[in-house]
């Protein structure tokens, strides 16, 4: 089966500019001046699958949710959405494909323009695709609002009268406004509070199941990711350094730096928390202007030898389905522990 | 590590045995006049911390729990904030009482304070040892050497490599996380009996939370302070705290042991946070226990409970009548009308 979306060495580098003049007129690029924020990602989802994209600040995955709608311009590789290549659409198809790829933001206040009601709101998209007119529009605007939970009567109301999680609920209504195939989920439960977070997640998850959604679903916050996710990817520093099945990655990880990442988040059960060993990781995400060569977490990996500042990993399939980028590891020997020491 | 300070003595366990509580927060109630009207943010809260005790305060925005410590700081801005009644006794003064020069030779001596954001509670004009400095200078009289000295003991103490060279770094040349240890090294500096953390790692990456959570184990370890860590991540509580007390709507709904309090919650509410997080063992596609409705709006509180709105057992009692704090088992206390049926797994 085809998927529903591929991206293919996606790169997205930024350039900060600096360098030397001679340089900058002989159109070299500056070296050491380049974000590397998205450095050649390759991954692919199912229609109807949901992908979790899980890193630290920095690592990427923002970037990598933008570039797979081209809001942002990737400077190599490819995405494909249904079979076309989005990265070769000229402006009036891509905006007419954009009506089936759509986007839920971390900051719901933030998203939503401040002078528009929430009727006007979630008719943009209805409008701006020539989807509905008049009073057919009234009523798929009072219908969105049904589905994501909110009242009718707050129709004339203003984004700064509603509680977070409401703001949220606006959000989803217009991103499902345009009748989308794929949404990318950018945090979209990390600015709200702990008891809203399991309503959003609720609703993500049955908008799904009602209308076979395709997400990307982008989240620092692992047992999120873990409960909305058939598969997951890990990033660290601009590329995808483990991705599998969400409970495979999750429970058992293999790559160094996700057994880290994993055993960070705390556990709500003092009786757990109590017992469990930690991997403290030493020192700070190193910066994606001029990432460490060979495989880019030896700074931090516990586990590092003289080759892995060497050679960069290149992500393989460890046990089925499930691929890590560690050149300790392989499908004989899957546990770093068993790893013979440095 | 030198130990020629005066105080080092401060980072010896204490041992003595002290049955008297180190804080005492008696009936706690503070308002903001807004034009919205008066805002109760802290309705008749009271607790408890022993010595050596680490307290989790959990709650969600606007829950008062950050309000409440604050106040008893005397951090509160006043007017708009006023204390309507109560007190709390810090080794039996009162802070609310207290004078003002006074509370604040307590405040970033003997009791010191970690904030979320440690860009915006840093001095971005001072370099990272002067800020250090400045605080052992004033509480401790340190000399200008002796103060110089232990800024670079303290910013070697919580992990700061090359200390000597970067402690005449300004803070924005410093990562999210050396800037929270540099907090961090700030509020241990005095050797406090009392450190209160308010939200500390919430701006902080995973793996970097990890290691600031596992600083402020071992400093407590070390020294033996008291601890009141103010969170919203149940998970933290879990790893972190002898003892919780959970707030809405700024008032004290739960307090327990936190084994007690996760095993056997005597609170709808507390029980459904503690539901509403994903947990491992649920299926795929199985929705996740939600409680429904917003936090409520505290400048209109409903009469009676005001989380009957949003709980699934309320009765006609709870929307009429505010609960009684119950004692459903020793030093575990809920607010509500039907505590002991929660605790004991009664269904409605």
């Amino acid at each position: 089966m085809t998927p529903l979306v591929s991206a293919q060495n996606l790169q997205v580098h930024f350039d900060l500019g600096g360098g030397s003049l001679w340089a900058r007129m002989a159109g070299r690029p500056a070296r050491g001046s380049v974000v590397r924020s998205v450095d050649g990602v390759s991954l692919e989802i199912a229609r109807g699958e949901t992908l979790g994209l899980v890193g630290e600040s920095g690592c990427g995955k923002t970037t990598l949710g933008r570039a797979l709608l081209r809001l942002v311009e990737p400077t190599a590789g490819r995405v494909t959405f249904r079979d076309v290549d989005v990265t070769a659409l000229a402006p009036e198809p891509l905006r007419q494909q954009r009506r089936h790829m759509q986007m839920i933001f971390q900051d719901p206040y933030a998203s939503l323009d401040p002078r528009m009601t929430v009727a006007q709101i979630v008719a943009e998209p209805l409008h701006t695709f020539g989807l509905a007119h008049g009073r057919d529009r009234h009523d798929r605007v009072r219908e969105l609002m049904a589905v994501v939970g909110l009242s009718e009567r707050f129709i004339n109301r203003y984004p700064h009268e509603f509680s977070g999680g409401q703001q949220q609920r606006i959000g989803i209504a217009r991103a499902l406004a345009s009748a989308p195939d794929f949404i990318v989920a950018d945090e979209p439960i990390s600015a709200l509070d702990v008891s809203i977070q399991a309503q959003i997640i609720n609703l993500i998850e049955r908008l799904q199941a009602e209308r076979g959604l395709t997400y990307l679903f982008i989240s620092h916050d692992l047992r999120a990711i873990r409960h909305t996710s058939d598969r997951v990817a890990v990033m660290y520093l601009g590329r995808i350094v483990e991705m599998g099945p969400a409970r495979d990655v999750c429970d058992a990880p293999l790559m160094p730096y996700t057994r880290a990442l994993v055993s960070a988040v705390p556990v709500p059960d003092p009786v757990v928390e109590a017992r469990r060993t930690r991997i403290v990781l030493q020192g700070d995400v190193p910066s994606p202007i001029d990432p460490p060569a060979g495989c880019r977490f030896h700074t931090r990996c516990p586990y590092a030898v003289a080759a892995c500042r060497v050679v960069e990993p290149a992500l393989q399939e460890i046990r089925p389905g499930h691929f890590a980028a560690c050149i300790r590891i392989s499908p004989e020997q899957p546990d770093i522990e068993g790893a013979k020491p440095a | 590590m030198t130990r020629s300070t005066p105080h080092s003595a401060e980072f010896a366990p204490r041992l003595e045995l002290v049955a008297e509580p180190i804080l005492e927060i008696r009936d706690l109630t503070v308002e903001f006049s807004t034009e919205d009207g008066i805002v109760h943010a802290v309705t008749g809260v009271s607790y408890d911390l022993n010595p050596g005790e680490v307290l989790g305060i959990v709650g969600e925005s606007g829950s008062g729990k950050s309000v409440s410590m604050l106040t008893v700081l005397g951090l509160t801005p006043m007017p708009p904030g006023r204390i309507a009644s109560g007190e709390a006794l810090y080794k039996g003064k009162n802070l609310l009482t207290m004078p003002k020069k006074e509370l604040r030779d307590l405040r970033g001596g003997d009791v010191a304070m970690i904030f979320q954001d440690p860009m915006t509670s840093l001095n971005p004009f001072m370099r990272v040892a002067a800020q250090i400095e400045e605080v052992t200078r004033l509480h401790l009289r340190h000399s200008k050497a002796d103060a110089r000295a232990h800024a670079i003991a303290m910013l070697e103490r919580v992990g700061i490599p090359d200390a000597r060279r970067r402690a005449d770094d300004y803070p924005h040349q410093f990562s999210g996380g050396m800037r929270q240890r540099v907090m961090i090294a700030i509020a241990l500096a005095c050797g406090p009996d009392l450190l209160i953390a308010d939200e500390p790692t919430t701006a902080l990456d995973v793996t970097i939370q990890a290691q600031i959570l596992e600083l402020i184990r071992a400093s407590r370890a070390a020294t033996g302070s008291a601890v009141i860590l103010i969170t919203h991540d149940l998970g933290i509580v879990a790893g972190m705290t002898d003892r919780v007390v959970v707030m809405y709507a700024g008032t004290v709904f739960e307090t327990a042991s936190t084994k007690e309090l996760f095993a056997r919650p005597g609170n709808p509410y507390t029980q459904g946070l503690l539901q509403s997080v994903p947990n491992p063992a649920a299926e795929r596609g199985a929705p996740l226990y939600q409680i429904p409705g917003s936090p409520p709006d505290v400048a209109h509180l409903p009469p009676g409970c005001p989380f009957a709105p949003r709980c699934s057992r309320a009765a006609d009692v709870c929307r009429q009548e505010f609960p009684p704090f119950v004692e459903v088992a020793p030093g575990h206390h809920s607010l509500c009308h039907f505590a002991h049926d929660v605790h004991d797994g009664r269904s409605a």
